[in-house]
């Protein structure tokens, strides 16, 4: 009864319960360390013009920062795969159409759920860039396939550990495997057998994952919008 | 709140109360001095947490238990490919032998992989040999070892349902980072399996893609309980059908859109007849 009581939630201030939330996983000393960078952080920021902090799209923090991370990514396939069905590469086959159109709707199902799941909270429509995809093009366009496909598994994977809610965690599980099932499939086309091969695995037959920096910087390339994700959660 | 009160009342009825706490008994002290400085409100759910793992299954044993689940799950995949890979006649010479391969040498690696790190957190590994599985599941696959496509028909389900089955562990490791990511670093793996048996069997008449759609096996009623729930269209409440006015986006592309955990019971009812 005591600890019920300790923990009512009735006590906590509702604008700061995600963070709570956030803290709450954490090692208690992880979580001393992650509250004095905090507090640093807010310091800085109001001494700061918010000039340096603020500039372009800001993902957020926390758990609605990573689904608006997860979001840009899948905004960024959504767009790749919707032209490449709008002008299909040369010497395409009827199966490549087929599966190349249902991963179209996959990432376009994806990046409409994110948007609507996150809301009032969703960060605006990117402007992309792929100029440097020959569309015309089957090795230029499943190239970037490919690097997209094993990207956004990279970025799942890392992400999964950012997040507090298990909810969430499930749900980026569930969009994961597909993205995976999309990578090893495009890899397929390029080469097959090389489905799982050592250049997206570790000598122990794992995939990798990768930081959100990581990550936005090699999508950046296709990106015009500066995105901001200097708030998202870093542990 | 002065949770150096609330220690001590505990401490009253349960005099292990910091051994409980599991060494926290100095981070506990700091706890409670920091308590003027930290925002008040972040306090009652941190400290819940830690007794949570004091009082409820521990961390360490839920992480344990998982990755054991999870490594019986692997030592049934390495060793049925193990098997299928030495069966002299049952994979064609072609590409099937080189990704049979593949595969193999990565359910063996992440066999060892779990042991190592169920160890690393002072738990014990489970062990399998290969005298305690019977891949003819009782007899339903009498001739998975002499056909191939009743094989890739088994492998495929092993992947679909591995793929299901650490999506829906992926929460109890959620406590520990690095092992959390380890284990949707293996998660991932499994669906790339997934979706190239499902391409060698496409290339052999199987009506199937690289991904689930509905609740469809490609298989046959046999493997029903493996893709059971993968007909879901509606995620976190949202309905993703027709989203966003996409009219492509029927039932089939939104249940393939979205892979489904499956619960450790549901797994293990599914994989029980593999055993001996």
């Amino acid at each position: 009864m005591l600890l019920r009581k300790s923990m009512d939630k009735s006590l906590v201030d509702a604008a700061s319960e995600s963070e709570i939330k956030r803290v709450s996983r954490r090692n208690f000393l992880g979580y001393l360390g992650g509250a004095s960078a905090l507090l640093v952080t807010a310091a800085a920021c109001k001494k700061d013009d918010n000039n340096s902090m603020n500039s372009g799209v800001d993902l957020g923090s926390g758990d609605v920062g990573i689904l608006n991370y997860a979001y840009a990514l899948e905004q960024i396939e959504a767009a790749f795969y919707t032209k490449v069905a709008q002008s299909p590469y040369s010497g395409i086959t009827a199966a490549e159409t087929s599966l190349l159109t249902d991963i179209r709707d996959h990432e376009v199902a994806h990046r409409e759920f994110f948007k609507t799941a996150i809301g009032a909270s969703a960060i605006i429509s990117l402007e992309l860039d792929f100029s440097s995809v020959d569309f015309g093009s089957r090795d230029s366009v499943l190239a970037t396939a490919k690097a997209f496909e094993d990207l956004g598994v990279t970025a799942y994977n890392g992400a999964g550990q950012l997040l507090v809610s298990a909810d969430y965690l499930l749900l980026a599980g569930k969009i994961v495997s597909v993205e995976a099932r999309h990578a090893a499939y495009i890899r397929d086309l390029i080469s097959d057998g090389s489905f799982a091969d050592n250049t997206a695995l570790d000598a122990n037959g794992l995939d990798m994952s990768r930081t959100p920096g990581e990550v936005l910087a090699i999508a950046g390339a296709y990106v015009k919008t500066k995105i901001n994700a200097s708030n998202l959660p870093t542990n | 709140m002065n949770l150096q009160n609330i220690i001590n009342e505990i401490e009253k009825v349960d005099p292990e109360v910091y051994d409980r706490l599991n060494g926290r008994r100095d981070a506990m002290k700091s706890f409670a001095k920091l308590s003027g400085r930290v925002a008040l409100t972040a306090l009652p759910l941190a400290f819940g947490s830690m007794l949570q793992k004091a009082y409820g299954q521990s961390g360490a044993t839920l992480i344990t238990d998982t990755l054991n689940f999870a490594l019986t799950l692997e030592y049934i995949e390495a060793n049925f490919y193990i098997k299928g890979v030495a069966t002299a006649g049952l994979i064609p010479a072609g590409p099937g032998v080189g990704a049979l391969t593949t595969i193999r040498d990565h359910e063996t690696a992440h066999v060892n992989f779990l042991r190592t790190a169920i160890t690393s957190l002072s738990g014990t590994p489970v062990t399998f040999t290969a005298e305690q599985f019977d891949f003819t599941a009782d007899g339903t696959f009498p001739d998975v070892f002499s056909n191939y496509d009743t094989f890739l028909a088994v492998a495929q389900t092993f992947e679909d349902t591995g793929v299901r089955a650490y999506k829906g562990q992926a929460g109890n490791l959620i406590s520990n980072n690095a092992i959390l990511t380890a284990a949707l670093n293996i998660h991932s793996v499994e669906a790339r399996h997934a979706s190239h048996v499902r391409q060698m069997r496409k290339a052999r008449g199987a009506d199937v893609k690289p991904w689930i759609t509905g609740n469809i096996t490609g298989i046959g009623p046999v493997v029903a309980a493996s893709y059971a729930g993968e007909e879901t269209t509606t995620q976190a409440g949202v309905n993703i059908i027709g989203i966003g006015g996409f009219a492509s986006i029927n039932a089939d592309r939104a249940s393939e859109a979205f892979d489904e955990p499956l619960t450790k019971d549901q797994v293990l009812a599914i994989v029980t007849p593999f055993f001996a």
